[in-house]
Formats: C-alpha cells, structure tokens, sequence
C-alpha cells in the first residue's frame, strides 16, 4: 500500500477531489430526484422492497410489448441516423468546401426544435395534402424512424466528424505507400480509429431514440406505445408509481445496455492514438462532387422539406400569408395567451441556456479530464453522467418537484429560477462529455509524462499540453450545449415558472389555444428558436476554424 | 438571485405574522378534508405572499390581477407545474410540502382522485351564489372545492365543407360513427389528452355498456386519432384558418368564436355531442398562508374574475351574474343538456375505460 505522501495516492485523492463536483451535481439534482420516484414505486407500506409488484408489472404482456416496440425503434433510429450521419460527417467535416459551416450548423437544427413542433411539420409533410402525402406514411412506424433520423443525425454528424477532421492523413497516405488499395486502408485505418466515436454516438442516439416521447406519440398516432410513453400513462393518468418505477428501472437497463455496447465497441478497438491530433482535413476535389451532392441531396430532403414546411406554416394567415406572426412577437400578445411578449421568453431562454451552457461545460471539461485515461471508476463515472439521456422527464422532473422543491441545506429552491438552467445543464451534459471525451482521450499520455518530467505541476501540464488540445471541442461543446438548452422542453416544462416561459414552453402554450394568431405565432416563434439555434451553432463552428487555424 | 432572497425573506415574514396573529388554524393531523371542522372565517386580515398553484393553461389580465393585489394587500405568485392531470398528481405528491396554498385548475375528470388524497381545507367562500351548487361535484365536496368554471367539450365543425357537400352536418354522436362520417372526423386518444378523455365519458354517458360499439364502429369506418389537441385542431382541421383534412375534430363549444373571419363565423360546435367540464378551486392542506388562499378563492369567485374567464382561459364562469363578451353571446354556444358523469365513477372507471379503448380503437 503506497503511503499517503506518495504520488500515486496523491493522483487518485485528486482524481475523486475532482470527480466529486460532477458527482456531487449529479447526485443532488438527477439521482436523488429519480430515486425518490423509484423508491416511491417500489418500497411497500413496510418500507420493503415490493418484489410481487415488481414481478406482477414484470409479468404483464403490455411490457414486454412496449419494451419491444421500444427496442425496435432505437434500433432503427439508431441505424438510420448512422447510415445518414457517417457519410455526412465525411462530407461535412473531413472536406472542406465553400459554405459547409452554414450547413454544418442547419443540421444541428432539428435536434433542439421541440417535438410538438417537428411533429407538425413531420404531419404537414406526410399528412393526405402534404408533399409527401401519397406515400402512405401518415402515423406509421416509419414516420417515427424518419423523425428520429432528422432528430440525431447531428449527434452522429458532430461526434464522429470531430474525431475523422482530427485522423492523421499520413496513417492513410503510409498504407497505401505500402500497398493498401484505398477500400483497404479505410478498412483497416480509417475505421479502426473512427470506431470509438462511432460507438459513443450510436450509444447516444440510441439512447435519445428509447426516450423519444412526442414524435412517437404524435407521428404514430399513439398506435405506437414505448416504456417511455408508457410511464408517461402510468404517472399522468393512472398516478400508479410502481408500475412507473419498474419501467423507469427497465429503461435504465436499455442506458446500460447501450454504454455497455459503446464500452465494450470501444475498448475491443480502442489503440493508443498517435498524439500529434491534427486538423486532417482537406479541400474538396472534384472527384468528392458525386458524394458531396449525394449527401446533401438525402440531408436536404429529410432536413430542409420539414423545415420549409414550418417556415410556410408561419406565414401563414387567415388571408393569406405574410409576416404578420412575426410582428406579433414583438407585441404583449392579446389579452394573456402570455404573460409575456415572445422577444421577452427569447431573453429568458437566452438567459437560462447561458447559465446552463456555462454549468454544462464546466462539468463537461471536468469530467473529460478524469475520463481522459480509460479505466474502471472512468467508466462507471461515463455511465452516471449518461444516465440522464435515458431517463423519463417525466419521473425527472417529478422527483425533483418532489426532493428540491423545498429548502435544501439552507437554500430555498421553491419555485427557484436556477431549477430551469440546472436541469438544462443535466440534460446537456451528456453530449457535452461525449463531445469531449474523444479529444482528450486523443491526446498522448506521453506528451504529458515530457511536460511531467521537465517538473511541470498537474495544473501546468493540464493548461499547456490538453488546453491546447482541447480548446476546439470545447468551443463545439459549448454552442452544443447551448443550443440544446435553448431546446429543452420537457424538464423545463415542469419548472419554469408562467410569468418566465422560455421559447420551446411558450410555443407549447400557444399551440394549447385556438385561433391562427396563436398558432401562426408559435410557429414563428419555433422558427425563430431554429434560427437562434443555427446562429449559435454557426458561431461555435467559426470558434472551430479560427482554434483550428492556431493548431 | 435577489428576487429569490427577497421571497424567501417575504415567506419568512408571512409565515412570522402567522404564527404572531396565533393562526394555527392547519389541522394536519386529521385524516380526511370532510372531517375537518370549517375553519372559522378570516378574523385576521390576509397579508404576505399567497402562492397559487394552477394548469399551465392558467391566464389572468394584468390589471384584474393588481387590482386584486392592491385591494387585498396580497402578492399572487403563480406556479404551474403542467396540464390538469399532471397538477393533480403532484399535489398528491407533495402532499406533506405543498406546493403552494391555493389551487385553481382541479378539474372533474380528476377532482376525485385529489379529494380522496385529502389535500385540500374545507372553505365556502361568503356569498358564494346558490346556482354555482349545480356545479359541484358530488354531495358533501362543495365545502371543499369551489367551482369556477365550466366548458363543453365538443365536436366542431368545418361550416364551409358541408355547405360545398351533399351531406348534412351531423347531429348526433350515432351519425359520426356512420361511414358517412368518421373519415372526415379527427378526435385525440384518451390516454394521453384530457378532451379524448373527455369524448369517451361522453359516450359512456350516452351509450351505458355499450359505449364500446360506438368506437369500434367509428374506428372500422377510419375516425383518426391523434395525441392532443393541438394535433386533431391545428393539423387536421379543415376550416379556412388551419387547411387540414378533417372537417370534424374534437375541440370545445367555446372555440368557434376563436375562428371568427372579417365577422362572420367559418367553424360551429356539435351541441348535442358535448361533455361538460368543470374546473375547480381550492385551500390546500398545510397551507402556509390560509387566510391569503381563502381570499384568492373569493377572488376568483368574484365577478371580477369570472368576466375574464372567457377571454383568458375559453371557459365560462360559473357565476350567473358575470358577464360575456360580445363575440361569445354572439358566436359561442352552450350545449342544452351536456353529457355528465360523477367523479367517483370517472376516477373509478378511467383506466378500464383507456385499456378497453386502446384494444378497440388502437389494437
């Protein structure tokens, strides 16, 4: 046992100093709000583990039906989403052509819309009159998979075309010196190196794919029922919290059985990268036209027809169509459909993401750093972080109306603002550390042990060998992070107070009314959130360049 | 963060002359609401902050609010934690801390399931009007809940489309689930959408056991079935303001004022095809400011309230002598004899009901 002054120790008492901020955030404000509605669930009037309730519940057919349906969904997402996604994170990242950034940041629109939202343009498209009306595809499973798809194609596209900008070309360039034809060297280098973010982002739109609620609901026509459709019955119309909590405990299995996937993809391929992390990008020649327009032609259809179809909706008036929803944002809107004008909810919500984009990716980097050397407490770690994407907002934002709506060591969280920004932040920072984590993985141990050696302290190594490094993903995670709590819906929902709605519950307020102002408002209003969004990604994307160019 | 300190100092202080003014009125430890004795009515003035939990559809004009604020001395701060299930739910949840101290926003179809948690105080408010009483739940709940308001949810129509086609606008719930008709119409699931809910207490009302032929008729004949309101309203409507598909959607007897164009109505309501709503008000358990709660219940039985009700929320008030705007006497109409079921029986039957129409609709 090495004494309390020798380094070892010193370096794992620092690691859990460390990870005692991320785990302690995490504790506080997601595991002992969902414990509570778990244990609310499954604890008998004895204070015992019910086990017959939870085998009755087990044993009902409607849950292994719902787990099934859930499962096959994610699953088709989930390839969905990669079969679009890989070829655009070539295309969009390890190219380089004229005018990919404001695509780049088009893509990263959808995953924020809130789902009302999306479901309605989805229907607008497929619906008898749309577009794509004859098709068929009006509430079937397939709607649902394309809507999943046009969701998460983002995550795929910027997680994995992070790591492909930053592959060493001269890997490729050796191999096929020594013979390699060029299907080989992607075969063997190329995808090798690809496979970690590949997993990482399979395991994160597999996850969002099993918790999806709206789309499924509103695209399926409610003919599609998942475990998280599912407990949404169970809490809202039944109030049966065992039922609730045996589902919610089932879907946590499905977070660990996509991590477990993700981990083990990882670690079966996983090679100690090289450290010089590159921008290993290049300009597109004309031999890329074909797979570039291909690419975009697929991302316009699916991207671009449902968003038109919103700006159309927006523009829309009971004479025609014209700006006059826009207008209308400006104003306090008539009587009190709000209490607020629409410019108002954007300040709020600008505001919150602020708040929890700075939280996020606080933690995010945090928890990057303790991750940055594969191992056994990284991973369990990787798996508390990621557990938010799998859980119900539902049972979330219960649980925490239930633990935080009160004084909570000496701070009175009733109604508190910061509950809004704090959700945010745990819903974002998932992607946050799955942004990160490939980046500082990348960097070679080696290159910190010289700055080690040459008597650099932790601190000194950290900000001169992985900041450096660091610095772009980080700008990326950072606009990620922000755009996804301009988005988020449905923690929010649950603790933004009425007289502070944020943009997505606005919209969700205004589409509760009847009446074309309202619903012409909450579609500019939704177009206005994807415009804001795309603004931001855009700028984090030229935050990227300019880091780039330092390299 | 000051406003937070500077509610947390107000609560304190609220809470403070509370127990100065020796009001300790909460009865915790009696089981049931019933059992309570009526509190004795306000000798002390109320004051402080009195938080109202409420619907996220809750809305109220500014101007009625601080009138109300600067006659009574009161603050009004609002939380609204979701829609009327969802409300109901976590104030049984958080019962032992409530979320606030009055409720606005209970609503029939759940009402029950909140009274047999015991979370409310008994409280009449003074004056309360007699007629209101045919409003109230069951015998023996109006000393607890205080009705506030009421709407008919209905099937509405597309006025354009059957005056271009050959066939009439129906009357009855019977004709809609005809061949005729269930393709043009769009109604929401039950399960996930409190009118849907609302539809199939509806025909149990009308059709007793055999409230299930009128579903599986409808469904063989292509009735569409959407996830909310908002879906089956401003996705599949056809009337001129949304252009979708279905002529028929489920909707409320409030919402043809809503689609008024240059004057002249273009969407009616199906009066004989309704069921009533009732959405009520009241003291919650453990309430830190009681006196302030029991004010704002006769606020909102005021006329004051009630005349906004209409513009604000699409509901009517409760109250005889509140006024209705003019494009609601003009354009809105009520159902003469709405469909209605008692709570207890709702509350009772509600899962039955969703798992029998999901097999027979959606399986």
């Amino acid at each position: 046992m090495p004494s309390p002054g020798h380094p070892a120790t010193r370096r794992h008492l620092t690691w859990w100093a460390l990870a005692a901020v991320p785990v302690g955030f995490l504790a506080l404000f997601f595991v002992w709000p969902l414990t509570a509605m778990v244990g609310r669930g499954l604890v008998d009037a004895d204070g015992g583990l019910d086990l017959a309730g939870t085998a009755a519940v087990l044993g009902e057919a409607r849950t292994w039906t719902v787990v099934r349906s859930t499962l096959t969904l994610a699953l088709l997402g989930t390839a969905g989403s990669l079969a679009l996604g890989l070829p655009a994170a070539y295309v969009l990242y390890r190219l380089r052509w004229r005018g990919q950034q404001v695509v780049r940041a088009l893509v990263a629109v959808p995953f924020v819309l809130p789902t009302v939202v999306v479901a309605a343009a989805f229907t607008a498209l497929l619906g008898s009159q749309g577009i794509g009306g004859g098709l068929g595809l009006d509430q079937s499973v397939l709607a649902i998979v394309l809507a999943l798809v046009f969701f998460n194609v983002t995550v795929v596209v910027r997680i994995v075309g992070a790591t492909w900008a930053g592959l060493d070309p001269a890997a490729v360039a050796a191999a096929r010196t020594l013979g390699a034809s060029p299907r080989r060297a992607f075969r063997h280098v190329t995808v090798p190196s690809l496979l970690p973010a590949v997993g990482s982002a399979a395991a994160v739109v597999f996850l969002f794919c099993s918790t999806a609620f709206g789309v499924v609901l509103v695209l399926g026509g409610t003919r599609i029922r998942t475990v998280e459709t599912e407990i949404y019955l169970q809490v809202n119309q039944f109030l049966d919290l065992r039922a609730a909590a045996v589902l919610s405990v089932v879907q946590m299995a499905f977070v660990a059985l996509a991590l477990g996937a993700a981990a083990w993809a990882r670690r079966r391929r996983e090679r100690t990268q090289a450290g010089h992390r590159i921008d290993g990008s290049r300009v597109a020649t004309r031999a890329d036209a074909p797979l570039i327009l291909t690419t975009l032609a697929t991302l316009a259809l699916l991207l671009a027809t449902p968003m038109l179809a919103l700006v159309e909706r927006s523009l829309r008036t009971s004479s025609g169509h014209g700006f006059d929803h826009y207008v209308a944002l400006l104003e306090q809107p008539q009587r009190t459909v709000l209490a607020v004008p629409i410019w108002q909810a954007g300040v709020n919500s600008l505001l919150t993401a602020t708040v929890a984009a700075a939280i996020a990716s606080t933690l995010g980097l945090i928890v990057a750093h303790l991750m940055a050397h594969p191992s056994r407490r990284s991973a369990l770690l990787d798996t508390l972080v990621m557990l938010p994407l799998g859980v119900s907002a539902v049972m979330v934002g219960l649980g925490m109306l239930l633990t935080l709506n009160r004084d909570v060591v000496g701070v009175d969280l009733r109604g508190s603002w910061w509950l809004v920004p704090i959700a945010q932040a745990v819903v974002a920072l998932p992607l946050v550390v799955r942004t990160l984590v490939p980046s500082a993985r990348a960097i070679a141990p080696s290159l910190r042990h010289a700055a080690a050696t040459l008597g650099a302290s932790p601190a000194r190594v950290w900000r001169t060998v992985d900041w450096p490094l660091l610095r772009r993903p980080f700008g990326l995670a950072v606009g990620f992070a922000f755009a996804i709590s301009l988005g988020e819906f449905g923690a929010t929902s649950f603790l933004a107070r009425p007289d502070r709605p944020t943009l997505p519950t606005a919209i969700f307020r205004l589409l509760g009314r009847p009446g074309i102002e309202n619903v012409g408002m909450a579609f500019a209003t939704a177009v206005v959130l994807a415009m804001l969004t795309a603004g931001v990604m855009m700028a984090s994307e030229r935050m990227r360049t300019r880091v780039g160019a330092d390299l | 963060m000051s406003s937070i300190h500077a509610r947390t100092s107000l609560a304190a202080l609220a809470a403070a002359t509370l127990l100065i003014a020796g009001c300790t009125t909460t009865d915790q430890a009696s089981p049931s609401p019933t059992d309570t004795s009526p509190a004795p009515s306000t000798p002390e003035a109320a004051t402080g902050t009195v938080t109202v939990v409420t619907h996220d559809s809750f809305a109220v004009p500014d101007e009625v609010l601080a009138a109300f604020e600067e006659s009574s001395g009161l603050t009004l701060e609002f939380v609204a934690p979701g829609d009327a299930g969802s409300l109901v739910n976590q104030l049984i949840l958080t019962q032992e801390a409530p979320l606030g101290d009055v409720v606005y926003g209970v609503d029939n179809t759940f009402a029950s399931r909140a009274l047999d948690a015991g979370v409310f105080e008994s409280y009449i408010p003074e004056g309360l009007d007699p007629s209101v009483a045919e409003y109230g739940l069951e015998p023996g709940t109006l000393d607890v809940l205080t009705p506030i308001d009421f709407s008919d949810v209905c099937l509405n129509y597309d006025l354009a489309y059957f005056e271009d086609s050959d066939l009439e606008v129906p009357t009855s719930l019977d004709q809609i689930a005809t061949a005729d008709y269930a393709p043009l119409t769009s109604v929401t699931n039950p399960a996930t959408s409190s009118p849907g809910l609302a539809l199939v207490a509806a025909t149990v009302a009308q059709y007793g056991e055999d409230w299930t032929t009128f579903w599986e008729d409808a469904s063989a004949n292509g009735m569409r079935v959407t996830a909310s309101w908002s879906d089956t309203y401003f996705t599949d409507f056809s009337a001129p303001n949304y252009g979708g598909d279905y002529p028929i959607v489920l909707s409320y007897a409030s919402s043809p004022p809503s689609e008024v164009i240059d004057g002249e109505p273009t969407t009616a309501a199906l009066l004989d095809t309704c069921f009533r709503q009732v959405e009520y008000a009241g003291v919650l358990q453990g309430a830190d400011n009681v006196p302030g709660a029991k004010a704002v219940v006769d606020w909102m039985s005021s006329d004051a309230f009630q005349e906004t009700l209409p513009q604000n929320m699409y509901v009517y008030p409760v109250s005889p002598s509140a006024a209705l705007p003019p494009e609601w006497v003009e354009h809105a109409q009520l159902s003469e004899d709405p469909a209605t079921l008692s709570p207890s029986r709702i509350d009772a039957e509600r899962e039955e009901w969703i798992d029998t129409w999901t097999s027979v609709v959606l399986d």
